[in-house]
């Protein structure tokens, strides 16, 4: 079966993260206030050919420990549609 | 015998050219290894130059961990085989994981090239024999991705087994910022317990010919070559 993959990678809680730090504060000039805590990762996606979801997930979970995510500084969240 | 030192060409390098040169006139012999190469070609060292091998896709030195050379680089590290990683080259050690941490965005979100004043913090490794534990030397930098970041547990570690190679100082009357970056414990360089794998980012071939007003870099790759006796003069 043929399955999308979807990849989110964000940094660890706690490390500094300047992007956020930068687009929070430009947030806040243009006027959109209560804005906090904005964190800048990235959004992976890709069809992967699996027997099953459970399948495809770990495969995906694999790809993140291996290359995706950076374990020392990125946590990542996998969720697989059919 | 002459030293053969093997500098390793990414599709992205950019400082193989001035490490070659800084090899050569440390006295090495300096040869340029394609990154497909499937062995060290008889190198006795490697160093992985600065750049932005894979054009820093994904994380830099994340791609470049898996370039067909790295298994040779990995089986002459854990050999005891001096390994040196120079800016992009400490990325991708650190990807590799044959440095522990990672390398990420600067602090102040900016591209940082200047230079910096660091102090030699262990002179017992691959490339630091030149100089003298507590030495601090003026150096270039050049990076947007230097800042150095490890759990509490490994920063411990680092600094509790004498790992940590050199670090930013605050220099009385200096121009340079005391840690350009943000990097954790003001760690510029770091190496293996046992000092043969080596990452730092700045760029010690920048500064290795008295032309440019001083050659303090060129240490470190005299070190490597095994001709530390001469010392080198600030």
């Amino acid at each position: 079966m043929n399955f999308r993959v979807h990849v989110r990678v964000i940094p660890r809680p706690g490390l500094l993260d300047p992007q956020g730090q930068a687009v929070e504060q430009a947030l806040g000039s243009l006027g959109f206030a209560g804005v906090s805590g904005v964190r800048i990762g990235r959004a992976i996606e890709f069809g992967l050919e699996a027997a099953s979801v459970e399948a495809a997930t770990q495969a995906a979970h694999a790809m993140c420990e291996k290359l995706l995510a950076n374990p020392v500084t990125e946590d990542f969240v996998v969720a697989v549609e059919s | 015998m002459t030293t053969r030192v093997a500098v390793i060409r990414y599709p992205g390098s950019n400082c193989e050219t001035e490490t070659l040169e800084a090899i050569t006139r440390a006295g090495g012999e300096a040869t340029l290894l394609d990154y497909r190469s499937a062995t060290l070609d008889g190198a006795d060292a490697v160093v992985l130059p600065g750049g932005f091998s894979y054009g820093d896709y994904l994380r830099s030195g994340a791609i470049a961990r898996f370039a067909p050379v790295m298994q040779a680089v990995a089986t002459h590290a854990a050999a005891g085989g001096p390994v040196i990683g120079i800016c992009n080259g400490f990325q991708i050690l650190c990807e590799a994981h044959l440095l522990p941490g990672a390398l990420m965005h600067n602090a102040q979100q900016r591209f940082n090239a200047r230079p910096v004043d660091v102090r030699i913090e262990r002179t017992t490794t691959a490339c630091t024999g030149s100089y003298a534990v507590g030495q601090v030397i003026r150096i270039p930098l050049a990076h947007g991705e230097g800042r150095y970041v490890a759990d509490t547990m490994t920063l411990d570690t680092l600094d509790g087994e004498d790992q940590v190679v050199l670090r930013y100082v605050a220099v009385e009357g200096s121009d340079a910022p005391a840690n350009p970056n943000g990097s954790s414990r003001d760690i510029a360089g770091i190496c293996n317990p046992e000092g043969n794998i080596v990452g730092f980012m700045p760029h010690p071939e920048r500064l290795a010919d008295m032309t440019l007003g001083s050659d303090i870099g060129l240490g470190f790759f005299r070190s490597l070559v095994g001709r530390t006796a001469s010392g080198v003069g600030a």
